[in-house]
């Protein structure tokens, strides 16, 4: 991975300029793309929201699978085909809970508001400044407290 | 029964989640690269702050396709608008909601290292047991939530 470049070449960014368009493609029909919409599933009123992340892992989730079976690399990059697996610590679980409140109360996850900018809905910028705001916030406390704790062991020494 | 489950039928969710999928394969098939949309709101930041965190090598060898990967969500969504004809919708959900959720959002995606695409797409996908644990606990989390928020006669 340290070895792939910064600057890809065009046939990355088209790929990757056809993959995003696929995947708004799908936000907008299954109009997750309207917070009101998930807000309904979310009070059980419309469960279909079910069948997009389900339908959603279950394509992804079979290319992961049997590419990554195959141990071959891809051809843009090199990168070995292999799954999507994080390590877990305390901040999965802190995180998901944060996330929890703010997709609840809003309707409204990442993807989801850039394709509902495509929608036209402009009034998503709301929350999409904000998730800015929110990115920017959580790293600014991470950092502070990594160097307090930094600091604490050096005082300890 | 199905009526009271799904009462706008669930064929655009089905086939909506089938996009969503494909759009990660195509991805994922051409550059071996597991596309989520959330890590753009840090990866975006490293082009304009000093802050360590931005600066790490990940965001910043990715920020560039990240903002492609974006403007492609952002098309493709107009595109299918486009040919629907309808660009009237504008969400009616209170800014108040959409400012504190958002930001919420912003950090509980990055906090918890992916968002519904990263986790519950891809994550879920992987059969990652991390993955599964965060996208059950938003779940639930976000079910109370809006339902609490229901309950306090806040609408939309």
């Amino acid at each position: 991975m340290s070895s792939e470049p910064t600057d890809r070449g065009l046939a990355f960014n088209l790929i990757v300029l056809v993959g995003g368009l696929v995947f708004g493609v799908g936000l907008a029909v299954s109009e997750m793309a309207k917070p009101e919409v998930v807000l309904s599933f979310l009070q059980f009123e419309d469960f279909g929201l079910v069948f997009v992340m389900f339908g959603g892992s279950i394509v992804a989730g079979a290319s992961f699978w049997l590419l990554s079976r195959t141990g071959k690399a891809a051809p843009l990059t090199g990168r070995e085909y292999a799954r999507r697996l994080k390590s877990f610590d305390r901040n999965v679980l802190a995180g998901g809970v944060v996330f929890g409140v703010g997709w609840g109360l809003s309707g409204i996850c990442p993807g989801a508001a850039y394709a509902s900018v495509g929608i036209g809905n402009l009034t998503i910028l709301w929350a999409i400044g904000a998730m800015f705001v929110g990115a920017y916030a959580q790293a600014l406390w991470r950092q502070w407290s990594a160097s307090d704790a930094e600091s604490a062991a050096t005082t300890a020494d | 029964m199905l009526e009271t489950l799904f009462p706008n039928g669930i064929a655009q969710y089905a086939i909506g989640g089938a996009f969503v999928g494909l759009g990660v394969v195509i991805i994922y098939v051409g550059t071996g690269i597991i596309a989520g949309a959330s890590t753009f709101l840090e990866s975006t930041w490293s082009y304009v702050s000093d802050l360590d965190r931005f600066q790490r090598r990940k965001y910043v060898a990715s920020r560039d396709w990240r903002v492609v990967f974006t403007l492609g969500i952002v098309l493709g969504a107009a595109a299918y608008t486009y040919v629907t004809g309808d660009f009237s919708y504008s969400t009616r959900v209170e800014p108040w909601r959409l400012v504190v959720g958002g930001f919420l959002v912003g950090v509980g995606t990055r906090l918890g290292k992916g968002c519904t695409s990263g986790h519950g797409v891809c994550g879920v996908g992987s059969l990652s047991q991390t993955s599964l644990v965060n996208v059950a606990t938003f779940l639930l989390v976000a079910i109370g939530t809006a339902q609490l928020v229901f309950a306090m006669g806040v609408r939309p």
